[in-house]
């Protein structure tokens, strides 16, 4: 009786949790969705586990079959961290142009927003009122996401 | 966004104010931020993208969520309203870290 591969069975799991958690799991969380952290260091242990498998399916006493059956494995494992890698840097910069957000040296536009009380709140004052009791030197706007 | 919470303190003692802008109500805003996630600086909700259209910051129909939303961007504005710094990232996976801001902030009357 072989004894399992189990490195190449795990590390096979593990690349496709590595994927398929981003889109399904880890976008609920904001500290885990700005940026896929977690799924890229799950891939590192995938790729280290399949490189193992990989290895052992090669020693001279090992079948074809294994071979073949592992460097599939192997394969599907390093596509799937190409897929991570082409959300990353292809679809991240899926982005309109934004060619008239407001420049350095520009006035920035006013507005009146709701801030999470539902209470009304306008640029002007966001730039005028103290910030713990000392003198505002300025405001940082950071646009964002949302978590719909 | 979690490292500007994370270095708070910081931006205190500059005298800056972080405020956050989405399209997300106040209610997701409450439960998503401020609860779960533990923020303390000011949200803003724009729903209706009008704050974020006069930024040219809609990204239509964005893929993930369906929806008309906000691409990433910050801006550092000084008290007379004029934009002193910005980053109006090419990828959304990047955005603006605390250093940069705190640096250029150093340039603030």
């Amino acid at each position: 009786m072989k004894s399992l591969n189990w490195q190449i069975w795990a590390g096979f799991v593990l690349s496709l949790v590595a994927e398929l958690s981003y889109p399904f799991l880890f976008v609920r969380w904001a500290i885990t969705r700005e940026f896929p952290w977690a799924n890229l260091v799950l891939f590192a242990i995938a790729l280290v586990l399949l490189f193992l498998g990989l290895r052992r399916a090669f020693k001279p006493d090992k079948r074809i079959v294994s071979k073949v059956f592992s460097s599939l494995a192997a394969a599907f494992g390093v596509l799937l961290l190409a897929g991570l890698l082409f959300m990353i840097l292809v679809m991240g910069s899926w982005l309109p142009r934004s060619l008239g957000a407001p420049q350095v040296g520009q006035k920035a536009p006013g507005f009146t927003l709701t801030d999470s009380n539902s209470r009304p709140v306008t640029l002007a004052q966001l730039l005028t009122e103290p910030i713990d009791n000392k003198p505002l030197k300025g405001v940082l706007l950071i646009f964002y996401r949302g978590y719909w | 966004m979690r490292s500007f919470q994370k270095n708070l303190n910081k931006f205190n003692e500059a005298g800056i104010r972080i405020v956050g802008v989405s399209v997300d109500t106040p209610e997701q805003t409450r439960e998503y931020m401020l609860q779960k996630a533990g923020y303390t600086f000011t949200f803003l909700s724009d729903p209706k993208l009008e704050t974020i259209g006069r930024y040219d910051l809609v990204h239509a129909k964005e893929l993930a969520s369906g929806k008309d939303i906000s691409r990433p961007a910050e801006f550092l504005i000084d008290p007379s309203g004029t934009v002193r710094w910005r980053m109006v990232t090419e990828n959304f996976f990047v955005i603006a870290r605390p250093e940069q801001v705190l640096e250029a902030a150093k340039a603030l009357p």
